[in-house]
């Protein structure tokens, strides 16, 4: 997401982070401000809004019946879709998508998929033939940085906001009964970046310190502090010991950031 | 569909298909197997089957991309449509897409860029048959193809995963390891400089069994680096030997 910034403040950027200091006085390992909502879409099956310091993502999702996978005729359907909507930055464009949003849906599958977050068995309802398949969409509205963490946190509120509607099977057809019932959620997984400037490791970044950053990683923690899925991004390296420093922060901020999720 | 087995390790210890918990499976880099590329390399891991392509540094195509203080790398991994069990549709994936740009950012610190500014790269791997970590595999393709064309880099770019199958953390994983067992972490190394370019994850694994996961992948990845300098150095090392008998006649 190639945006300009000035060579000074790319310079003073990465020379307050060699102090150990940010550009808006943070620590290195702090997040900014974080606020989260849930149920602001009424036409959604379930929704939520995280406003990470600037930047907004608002996460809907919506149930379909739909057949399974052939391989998983017993187990639901996951879709994430990611938008990076032409209003949210100047770089983000009209038109199909993208690399960088391909990226972003993926990240934020895998992080939801490989905890196991949600007990997909519970969503057959004809097993081999007909199950729900549920689609979460993000739409990201501003982009002022980690757009990773603050998708994945909306998208595990927005699930956990997420009302199943009730059914009976009679004979060949699928009644809809009045009523709901949650999502069988099981895990909550939390996902962390750390982008890394000079030789410091920076947690949840600046759209302005995204930048000027090496690269980065992003950790999706479950609720047992394992690691479930890791994305490393952008064109610089890390040093092996690099990575084992970010899993133990990962770690610690997926404890802070899971008690913002409500359940 | 294959069956899943019930145990990917026996009581011997030994996996699906023989090998140790470190053992990598069977290599095989040739460098230069496509005449028209400015650089390219084949390469057989197990039973993937991976040609990689480099042209450049040429002309940007289109030309509102080039960069005025380095070169543009691009990167196309593609699977073809017989490489897997079910007959996979050409058009690119969202997988593909993804992997595309992992294998490019794993290739980029190890390229010096800026030397062409105003060019692109093209990168193209071709994956005619996977049995598992062929993004590994691709990257180790892909770093091959780039020195075969001369492009000046600071270090080789070298790949491979660990993951954990049976409760045990194994090397090299192949197809039925990835699909059923419980983690697979692909690394990318640049050897001599002792930097991870590609880290992905998928699975469950604690602190502890991560960080054994990283270290064996790394292990793999020097044993590989070192078949990767054996395949370059056969290659220029007959064009040598060629080269001389031709002006001896």
């Amino acid at each position: 997401m190639a945006s300009v910034i000035t060579r000074v403040k790319q310079k003073q950027i990465a020379q307050l982070i060699a102090k150990g200091k940010r550009l808006d006085g943070r620590e290195l390992t702090d997040y900014r401000e974080m606020k989260l909502e849930q149920g602001i879409i009424e036409r959604a099956e379930g929704s939520a809004r995280v406003l990470l310091g600037k930047t907004e993502v608002v996460v809907g999702t919506k149930i379909e019946m739909g057949e399974p996978f052939p391989d998983t005729p017993n187990e639901g359907v996951l879709t994430v879709n990611a938008e990076l909507v032409p209003l949210a930055s100047p770089s983000f464009e009209p038109g199909p998508p993208d690399e960088n949003s391909i990226e972003l849906a993926r990240i934020v599958d895998r992080g939801i998929r490989e905890s196991k977050a949600i007990n997909v068995e519970k969503l057959v309802i004809e097993p081999g033939k007909k199950v729900f398949v549920i689609f979460v969409d993000v739409y990201v509205l501003n982009h002022d940085g980690n757009l990773i963490d603050a998708s994945a946190l909306a998208a595990m509120a927005a699930l956990l906001n997420t009302k199943m509607a009730n059914y009976e099977i009679d004979g060949d057809e699928v009644k809809i009964k009045p009523g709901y019932e949650p999502l069988p959620i099981k895990r909550h997984p939390i996902t962390v970046t750390c982008a890394k400037i000079g030789d410091k490791l920076v947690v949840d970044p600046l759209l302005e310190e995204e930048q000027v950053m090496d690269a980065r990683i992003s950790m999706a923690i479950d609720d047992d502090d394992n690691i479930c899925a890791i994305q490393k991004g952008g064109s610089g390296y890390f040093e092996p010991k690099q990575i084992f420093e970010a899993s133990k922060i990962a770690k610690e901020k997926a404890n802070e950031l899971r008690k913002k999720l409500k359940w | 569909m294959n069956e899943k087995p019930e145990k990917l390790i026996d009581k011997k210890g030994l996996r699906l298909d023989g090998r140790k918990p470190n053992e990598l499976r069977p290599i095989k880099f040739e460098v230069g197997a496509i005449t028209s590329a400015d650089g390219s390399a084949y390469v057989e891991q197990g039973k993937n089957k991976i040609l990689a392509g480099v042209y450049g540094p040429r002309e940007v195509h289109p030309r509102h991309l080039a960069l005025q203080d380095r070169t543009v790398l691009k990167c196309r991994y593609h699977m073809a449509p017989f490489s897997v069990q079910e007959r996979k549709s050409p058009a690119p994936s969202r997988r593909e897409v993804e992997l595309s740009k992992v294998i490019r950012e794993s290739l980029e610190p190890a390229i010096f860029m800026e030397y062409y500014p105003r060019t692109m790269i093209d990168v193209f791997v071709e994956v005619l048959q996977a049995d598992g970590g062929t993004r590994c595999a691709s990257i180790n393709a892909a770093a091959l193809a780039l020195a075969d064309s001369g492009i000046p880099m600071r270090d080789l770019v070298v790949a491979c995963a660990a993951g954990k199958v049976d409760d045990t953390i194994v090397l090299d994983l192949m197809d039925t390891e990835d699909k059923v067992g419980s983690a697979d972490v692909p690394v990318a190394l640049m050897p001599n400089l002792n930097a991870v370019t590609l880290l992905q994850m998928d699975g469950i694994l604690s602190l502890e069994e991560f960080e054994t996961a990283v270290n064996l992948a790394l292990e793999g990845c020097k044993q590989i680096y070192a078949v990767q300098k054996e395949a370059l150095k056969t290659k220029y090392v007959t064009t040598k030997e060629e080269n001389k008998e031709e002006a001896e006649e």
